[in-house]
């Protein structure tokens, strides 16, 4: 039986609108992928201009996965190691008041409260795939802001190269952190040409509803083009640094997760094949796309590099 | 005569009651099935569940002997086969999962390639293919023809449920993502069950007179030739 591929044109997310019209001439000279151009009819949206602020989509097999399964199936170690864990126990975590302290090598360092944040960066929907390390897959309809977006307003030096996440650490109101499963708190982070990629998001909601405590509440990174674990939760402190910061899971075993946490159907975890996953709600597997399907949008940033080498 | 009749029953009813306690897990998934209860990923929640049950049924299986000499409770020993047949089905039952509803094969024919590359390259999923197979000679022999057939052999035979489970509790140990401490307690269990048997060893090895070695531990008579203990 043949799994039927996803087209590879219909995987752009946010691009400029520029870009985004080029392409749909593109698609209409070719004639071949018109009915994936217009995905998010099927939702009975336009492709763009009747909605804006929702201008993310997927391919048309890539069927946004349900509240209940997005919310109740989640990798988040501060609220312990099965999926289950997060909703479970993340109940008594207060994700206000907040603050997101943005420095480092920036001219205009600045400490964000998340409701002026939130004023200031008005959320559009942004639907991606999420690919896990752990070879599952889901669709998620998140609302959030590019990341660009705040990197420009506090306007990095030249001396700048890396973005440095730092998740809260509360050990009272995230019980994970009382054990010594990682270290804590979790940080994360991305070269500065990969932060301000149109595509990297800062999350604050899903569904249009508030981000819930367990998929990282009140802001979170969402990278669609990386596996998951990159997209850091709870997010409190964002620092520009001239050197490669840590990164939790490499940290804790540099053998099998990297800095650069691509998905890659070629390279495999030294435990498990990449090759396929298996999308929550779907019966069987189905093949892992390179760069989740975001090849067109992202490759470039990897001209050059050997990604077997930087897994 | 009465009371041997009773006796008789009472065994074979506790025989059923196992088997039908073993069965318990399995109901439950299938209502579990069909109430859609499995969460997001209902493939993964199967595949695990049957193998957290192989290596609680496992390690109940080794179990046995040692329970049975800290208790005097020679009876016991009836059980470990029922409960080692239980095991079997359940690991049967956890590479059909894995191998038919995570997989796709046959479904999706080409599946096997993946397959074979994951029992080959992936040391979880070897060690895991290597205690099911060492699994099968042992639930093959495990009927009273071939425990006669086999005589001192069959003792040396099924101790290869030694390796296996060493083998079932590293494959566990070997797939998880950070530290878990379920693996670890898998691990210690078996640790306190093998060293048991070491320890009632050395401590016969160490008198010259055997059965007088035996008498000091709790229970009275070391196993029938034909148990690995």
């Amino acid at each position: 039986m043949l799994i039927k591929r996803p087209n590879d044109i219909v995987s752009s997310e946010i691009t400029p609108e520029s870009l985004y019209w080029n392409r749909r001439q593109f698609l209409r000279a070719t004639g071949a992928a018109l009915a994936v151009a217009f995905p998010l009819s099927r939702r009975e949206r336009g492709p763009g201009g009747e909605d804006p602020g929702r201008r993310g989509w997927v391919g048309d097999d890539d069927k946004p996965n349900s509240y209940e399964d997005i919310t109740h199936y989640n990798n988040y170690y501060e609220f312990g190691p099965d999926k289950r864990d997060p909703s479970e126990h993340s109940g008594g975590f207060r994700p206000r008041p907040w603050t997101v302290a943005v420095g480092g090598e920036v001219h205009k360092p600045k400490t964000f409260d998340i409701d002026e944040m939130l004023r200031r960066y008005p959320a559009e929907e942004r639907i991606y795939r999420l690919r896990c390390v752990e070879a599952w897959s889901m669709v998620v309809p998140w609302n959030g802001f590019a990341l660009s977006k705040l990197l420009g307003d506090v306007q990095p030096t030249s001396q700048a190269k890396y973005v440095a996440f730092t998740t809260v650490y509360r050990p009272t109101e995230m019980p994970g952190q009382n054990t010594d499963i990682l270290p804590w708190p979790y940080v994360e982070g991305l070269r500065l040409d990969e932060a301000m990629h149109p595509l990297a998001t800062l999350v604050t909601g899903l569904y249009g509803k508030p981000l819930p405590n367990q998929d990282g509440a009140p802001i979170r990174l969402v990278v669609p083009w990386k596996y998951g674990f990159k997209g850091i939760k709870a997010i409190v402190k964002i620092q520009l640094t001239r050197t490669q910061p840590p990164t939790t899971w490499s940290l804790a075993a540099p053998d099998e997760y990297g800095f650069y946490a691509n998905v890659n159907p070629e390279v495999d975890h030294p435990r498990w094949s990449q090759k396929r996953e298996r999308r929550l709600g779907e019966f069987l597997r189905r093949p892992t796309l390179m760069f989740n399907g975001y090849g067109d949008q992202v490759a470039s940033l990897y001209a050059g590099m050997d990604l077997k080498v930087n897994y | 005569m009465s009371s041997v009749i009773s006796r008789r029953w009472s065994v074979r009813l506790a025989h059923t009651g196992i088997v039908v306690a073993g069965l318990v897990p399995v109901a439950v998934l299938i209502s579990d099935v069909l109430r859609d209860n499995l969460g997001a990923n209902p493939v993964e929640a199967i595949e695990h569940r049957m193998g957290d049950w192989t290596i609680w049924l496992l390690l109940a299986t080794l179990a046995v002997s040692p329970l049975r000499r800290l208790t005097g409770w020679n009876g016991l020993i009836r059980y470990r086969r029922t409960l080692g047949l239980l095991t079997f089905s359940y690991v049967c039952l956890h590479f059909l999962a894995y191998l038919v509803i995570d997989q796709g094969f046959p479904i999706q024919g080409f599946a096997i390639r993946y397959v074979v590359e994951d029992i080959l390259k992936r040391p979880y999923i070897t060690v895991g293919f290597t205690a099911f197979l060492l699994l099968i000679p042992l639930a093959v022999t495990s009927t009273k023809g071939w425990v006669r057939r086999l005589g001192r052999k069959w003792k040396a035979l099924h101790q290869l449920i030694y390796v296996a489970a060493a083998l079932g509790v590293l494959h566990y140990l070997w797939q998880i993502k950070g530290d878990r401490p379920t693996a670890v307690y898998h691990a210690l269990v078996l640790v306190g069950l093998l060293g048991a048997r070491v320890w009632r060893v050395r401590a016969l090895r160490r008198s010259p007179d055997a059965p007088r070695a035996a008498a000091r531990l709790p229970s009275p008579l070391p196993g029938p030739a034909s148990d690995p203990s």
